[in-house]
């Protein structure tokens, strides 16, 4: 059987031994450059969270391999994009009050059109597939392409300037060192994201059928419960989570373009697989991981910045083969 | 003559290009413990699993107090008031046992808590371990929590498929105290290779062999039938 909890004495040497790693590039830059990469990479992280958490929730729960949570991402991406254009003037506002109220009327807007997305995903191209990965890939293969290509439709085929509301835009100085304000923005948000997911999962009955479903789904149907109803309702929150970490990160980027999910998709699948499938707090560590070591690894040596990803997931997986926390299924 | 609960007539089913059940008939009264036994592979955890609905059968009717069930899903099946628990038990390792508990109840209401509480005070093993994850807890209070689950709400009939499995002696005893109460309240279905387990709570009996029953009566004339016990369940005398 494989062994799905880390003993405590593990669990300190693991978290002991990642300290240590992540200390490691101060030895090949200046501390403020190091605390600048630091705030940089937990950003990026706590954006992939949100791509990953909802491709972690899909797969661990309806053991589907989503290839259309990428457009998910790009989707949220665009429905932000014209929200602020929409309402741009709350976007160019002198006024934190209406540059956070446009921001939160964007991710509403995104989880609403991209969670009807995930809706029309899951009923009409995912439920013909449950049990067959081969089709899964397939289907949701197809179903990226024509999203795509509807963002194409929709927006044009060209890479577009990302409004940022004006409070996000600027840094903040403490202590000599400049912070950008966005990246502690995104940090807070992804941080209130995963408390909120944290507690629907563990403290309502609907977060609890969620969970024993990723365990064993067919015992939560022998108990009377709808398990393809919980399935729609988490694949449309799957990719309402995907939609807001694309609006996240087009606005870390100042840019929208129709392919974005591609690249993130991959990153994503990469943060499922080092956290396990099926857990929130794996999601969130594997996405740190990833983020920063992303950040650390792209300053000192570029070309590598990808690859020390894939080489951390080989190496978790050949060490945990069920990822850090996997559910228990 | 007690009232028929459950009547299974000539279900088929397939599981890929196996057919497994092959026409399997049986009912299942009102205050009793119906016991399904046989060998491996006879069908007899197929038989439950269809029952619930987990596997569609290919042909033939099952009736739940007259009413035709073998078309619908495993969660309206579940709320006719039907439990079950399965072979692997299907507890939620990473749900503590008070989560297992509330995932299973249907309603919160003053007749479920008088459930709960009268299940807790029959397998008190749960309410020690109440906030654990229900991973850590033995093979024998595993069984408890499947069974309490299975109880939780109004169950008219429950399923239980092997319970005795890899299971000490002295638990195969609490259990068998255990499915003893439970008949006061609800019909039960055993599938069972257990024969000693079997022969302490069932009533009556149906032997399937190769996905169809090949003997059935009262429990107390399978415990006198050594010639059947010795062909269909592989007793010897010895053994008895």
């Amino acid at each position: 059987m494989v062994q799905t909890t880390l003993k405590p004495w593990g669990l300190k040497l693991a978290i002991g031994g990642a300290i240590v790693l992540y200390l490691l590039p101060l030895l090949g830059m200046d501390l403020k450059t190091y605390l600048t990469l630091t705030i940089a990479g937990l950003a990026m992280g706590m954006m992939l969270f949100l791509v990953a958490s909802g491709l972690s929730l899909i797969f661990g729960l309806m053991d589907v391999i989503n290839f259309a949570h990428g457009v998910c991402f790009a989707w949220g991406a665009y429905v932000a994009f014209s929200t602020f254009r929409a309402l741009n003037k709350w976007v160019t506002a002198d006024s934190v009050f209406y540059n956070f109220l446009i921001f939160f009327i964007a991710i509403a807007a995104a989880i609403v059109v991209v969670g009807l997305i995930g809706v029309i995903i899951e009923r009409f191209l995912v439920r013909r597939v449950y049990g067959s990965h081969l089709f899964q890939i397939l289907i949701t293969f197809g179903g990226m392409v024509v999203l795509t290509e509807f963002i194409r439709i929709l927006w044009g085929p060209n890479d577009e300037v990302m409004p940022v509301p004006r409070t996000f835009r600027g840094n903040w100085d403490i202590f000599d060192i400049i912070v950008l304000r966005y990246p502690i923005i995104s940090i807070v948000i992804g941080l209130l994201v995963y408390g909120a997911l944290q507690l629907v999962l563990k403290k309502t009955k609907v977060g609890k059928i969620v969970r024993a479903g990723v365990e064993d789904p067919d015992m939560v149907q022998a108990m009377g419960h709808n398990i393809f109803l919980f399935f729609t309702v988490v694949f449309a929150a799957g990719a309402g989570l995907a939609a807001v970490g694309g609006l996240a990160m087009a606005i870390f980027n100042v840019q929208v373009y129709p392919d974005m999910g591609d690249a993130y998709l991959i990153f994503a699948f990469i943060v499922v697989i080092i956290g396990g499938l099926g857990s929130i707090t794996g999601s969130l560590v594997g996405a740190l991981i990833v983020g920063l070591s992303y950040n650390y690894v792209a300053y000192l040596l570029p070309p590598l910045a990808v690859g020390v990803n894939i080489l951390i997931m080989v190496i978790i997986l050949l060490i945990r083969p069920t990822g850090l926390f996997p559910a228990g299924k | 003559m007690s009232e028929t609960i459950l009547k299974s007539d000539a279900i088929h089913t397939f599981i890929g290009q196996h057919h497994i059940l092959q026409g399997v008939s049986f009912e299942a009264k009102a205050d009793a413990v119906t016991v399904l036994i046989g060998r491996n592979g006879a069908g007899k955890s197929t038989t439950l699993k269809t029952i619930m609905g987990l596997l569609p059968a290919s042909d033939g009717k099952i009736l739940f107090k007259g009413q035709e069930i073998q078309s619908r899903k495993p969660y309206d099946i579940a709320r006719l008031g039907i439990g079950f628990v399965p072979e692997h038990m299907g507890i939620f390792a990473d749900l503590t046992v008070e989560e297992n508990m509330q995932v299973a109840m249907l309603r919160e209401d003053a007749a479920t808590t008088e459930r709960l509480e009268r299940i807790l005070s029959m397998f008190t093993a749960l309410k020690d371990f109440w906030r654990a994850k229900a991973g850590i807890l033995s093979g024998g209070q595993k069984q408890m929590l499947a069974i309490a689950r299975a109880i939780v709400n109004d169950t008219a009939l429950l399923l239980i498929d092997e319970p005795t499995k890899g299971l000490a002696p002295i638990i195969i005893n609490a259990l068998i105290d255990a499915i003893n109460q439970i008949k006061q309240h609800s019909v039960v279905v055993l599938v069972e290779q257990n024969f000693y387990m079997a022969s302490s709570v069932g009533d009556h009996f149906y032997i399937l062999d190769d996905g169809k029953v090949v003997h059935s009566g009262a429990m107390e004339d399978l415990v006198q039938n050594q010639e059947l016990q010795s062909k269909y369940l592989g007793i010897s005398k010895a053994d008895g």
